[in-house]
């Protein structure tokens, strides 16, 4: 195969003409360094609490369910509030990370956490987020020792704790974060609403293969928001 | 696939009159382009992004060896492989290899475009492997063994009615006497019938919309979440994709992101974008132990420095097909191959042969639209004219259209000559058509007026007219 890499690379260096590759590439080397940012659409220029109202209601547009708590104790009463009301049942299966861990769960008996990955049986997850862009709605889910990547497709219904401080307006915000927290994981996933489908005389159907239902628990934290 | 693009015109013949297509083509009118013009109406920067998505793109071209090494080497250093595949018959062979390679019996599919460009569902099938389709529109055109009729909505010809046949007689296991009658039930029953195939299965195969130079991510935009299920649970993830996929930065698909959605479905950002990046990591909980990407060129590379080089831009919306009303005339089976609509037009011929597609170029009424609605501008009209040239001087134009042409050549490069005869001919046409206004038949024109009218003239040219006007004063 690697006579095929060399071919393919021999075509497009042909295709550019004459020339030292060397100063050709210090262009695009440069570029790479510097990654530059396109046009952030204007509707994402506001201060952050109004930043944060801008992601629940696109995210409610995309027919997400926000629920926002005042604190992180709080969570454990919003989600056994949400299954109630939604007629499931009270087992979660929950991704082990520190930040979902450390949530006060015990102060809600009735319900079952446990933690891990999913293997198709479980009917609710619950997992962090890495962050949330507010010009879309969309979450975006780091995969990682303490997020299983199959929690957010699996399980009929994916719940989602995110704190209000991680909400940015653009995708270009969540890369800048995700770059200083370290390497890029296997899996970044943005969510935007539940799963859908319109392959059917365009009709649109929520939960074609993945969750039929995609609830936030907003928890409002630090700096005013 | 079997290519039937020759057959194009007796294709769209039938087309045009068969029932359901029609009433499916109807309804594609009102969903994605009344769609698509609201989502951009509610973002002023859309054309300016427009303008960045096409800059990205043609600096990648430029640079694309570049591109594909740092895509190569961050790919590698995650631990996943690269192939690189000349043809679709080096990429058939690569997969099924590595399919092998686990003894694999049952593979799962996303949708993937150069899945069926190289038409690896057959292949696989051929050697042993069951290749099961997981995208809704995708799992229902395998049943009805049909390829797909539109880039990112296969089975949009089919209707609910027919969905339901072909469930009845799949799913034979399950109750014959349930009710399959609306929309619900059936994503209901395939998402069932779905769901043990994807922990079965030994390998997941998915395209790429974008592959990421800087990072080695491959990138995948998806609705449904079975792209997501299909490259997260099995063994294997092969990701097939086509060279020109790559852009340099994390930032510059962002940029491009935000035109696909909403010139594809009219969505702001569709429900699932997934960035994959190498397998599982030794203290992961799931994801695939291997990730390869199958590198395509199939003649894409030839294609740089050449006239044809900005279909490269394509990112596979399927905007110009949404827009194009001849595509709207006659759905997608009648361009014959993988790719139907404008886009289809053009790459059509460029990757299976101008000789076994000559009419796809054809089929335009340079109208425009489908460059208009293009997210990567691309000069759609001006490729598709390309090709019909290049098909006048294969000498692939039929002869009566040749002789047609030859003839208006050497009137035009005569122009008295011209303006006598036009000026003869138009005040006989006008005579003869003053009282009904139009024609209904014309001796040598019956394929022009089987169709539709010809208005009569006004009895003058139009040269005649500017002249009396005082002409360019």
């Amino acid at each position: 195969m690697s006579a095929a890499r060399e071919q393919i690379l021999a075509t497009i260096r042909r295709a550019r003409g004459a020339g030292d590759d060397a100063t050709f590439h210090a262009a695009a080397e440069q570029r790479l360094q510097r990654r530059p940012r396109g046009t952030i659409p204007a509707r994402v220029d506001r201060a952050p609490a109004a930043l944060v109202d801008l992601f629940v209601e696109q995210a409610r547009a995309l027919s997400a369910t926000v629920d926002r708590v005042a604190s992180a104790a709080d969570v454990p009463a919003a989600v056994a509030d949400f299954l109630a009301r939604e007629n499931l049942p009270a087992t979660l299966r929950a991704a082990p990370s520190p930040e979902i861990e450390a949530l006060p769960w015990q102060d809600r008996p009735a319900l079952t956490v446990t933690y891990g990955r999913s293997d198709g049986q479980d009917e609710v997850s619950l997992t962090p987020a890495f962050a949330a862009v507010a010009e879309t709605g969309t979450l975006m889910l780091r995969s990682g020792p303490g997020h299983p990547t199959t929690l957010n497709f699996l399980p009929d219904t994916h719940i989602v704790v995110l704190r209000a401080s991680r909400v940015v307006g653009s995708y270009e915000a969540g890369w800048a974060w995700l770059r200083d927290a370290g390497a890029m994981p296997r899996a970044v996933n943005f969510v935007s609403g539940p799963s859908r489908t319109a392959d059917i005389e365009q009709t649109i159907q929520l939960g074609a293969h993945g969750p039929r239902r995609l609830h936030i628990v907003l928890v409002e934290d630090g700096d005013g928001r | 696939m079997e290519a039937t693009s020759r057959t194009f015109k007796d294709n769209a013949r039938r087309a045009l009159v068969e029932p359901d297509l029609q009433q499916a083509l109807a309804r594609m009118k009102a969903g994605f382009v009344v769609n698509r013009a609201a989502a951009v109406a509610r973002l002023p920067e859309f054309d300016a992004l427009r303008d960045e998505a096409r800059a990205i793109k043609n600096h990648t071209l430029a640079h694309l060896d570049f591109y594909l090494e740092r895509f190569e080497q961050a790919v590698t250093a995650q631990g996943g492989h690269v192939h690189w595949c000349r043809t679709a018959e080096e990429a058939r062979r690569t997969i099924l290899e590595i399919c092998r390679s686990v003894d694999a019996k049952m593979v799962t599919k996303g949708k993937s475009m150069i899945g069926e460009e190289i038409a690896i569902n057959d292949y696989l099938a051929a050697n042993g492997i069951t290749p099961v389709e997981t995208d809704l529109g995708e799992y229902i055109i395998q049943l009805r063994h049909e390829p797909p009729s539109h880039i990112i909505a296969p089975a949009i010809h089919v209707t609910k009615k027919q969905v339901a046949d072909s469930f009845y007689a799949a799913h034979t296991n399950l109750d014959a006497a349930r009710k399959l009658e609306e929309p619900r039930a059936l994503v209901d029953e395939a998402r069932a019938m779905l769901r043990q195939r994807y922990l079965d299965a030994d390998v997941g195969i998915t395209g790429a919309n974008f592959l990421i130079a800087e990072t080695g991510s491959t990138v995948i935009v998806t609705n449904e979440g079975n792209g997501d299920l299909t490259q997260t649970l099995p063994k294997i993830h092969i990701v097939t994709a086509s060279l020109e996929k790559v852009v340099p930065t994390l930032e510059d698909a962002s940029t491009i992101l935000r035109v696909l959605a909403r010139s594809a479905t009219g969505q702001e950002f569709s429900a699932y974008t997934t960035f994959s990046t190498g397998p599982r990591r030794a203290e992961d909980l799931d994801g695939p132990g291997q990730f390869h990407v199958v590198l395509l060129d199939n003649g894409r590379s030839a294609l740089l420095g050449t006239e044809l080089q900005d279909i490269l831009r394509c990112i596979r919306c399927g905007a110009c097909m949404n827009h194009c009303p001849v595509y709207g005339a006659v759905g997608g089976h009648a361009y014959g191959w993988v790719y139907p609509g404008p886009m289809g037009a053009v790459l059509t011929p460029t990757l299976i042969g101008v000789e076994e597609a000559s009419d796809l170029p054809n089929a335009s009424t340079f109208c425009g639209r489908c460059e208009e609605v293009c997210p990567m501008r691309i000069p759609l009209p001006k490729l598709m004219r390309h090709y019909r040239e290049r098909a006048f001087d294969k000498g692939l134009t039929p002869p009566l259209p040749r002789l047609a042409l030859a003839l208006w050549a050497f009137l035009a490069r005569r122009p008295r000559l011209y303006q006598a005869l036009t000026a003869i001919k138009v005040r006989v046409l006008g005579a003869l058509g003053r009282k009904r206004g139009r024609f209904h038949a014309i001796p040598f024109a019956g394929g022009w007026t089987r169709h539709r009218d010809m208005p009569a003239p006004e009895g003058r040219t139009f040269q005649r007219l500017w002249d009396e006007a005082g002409g360019a004063r």
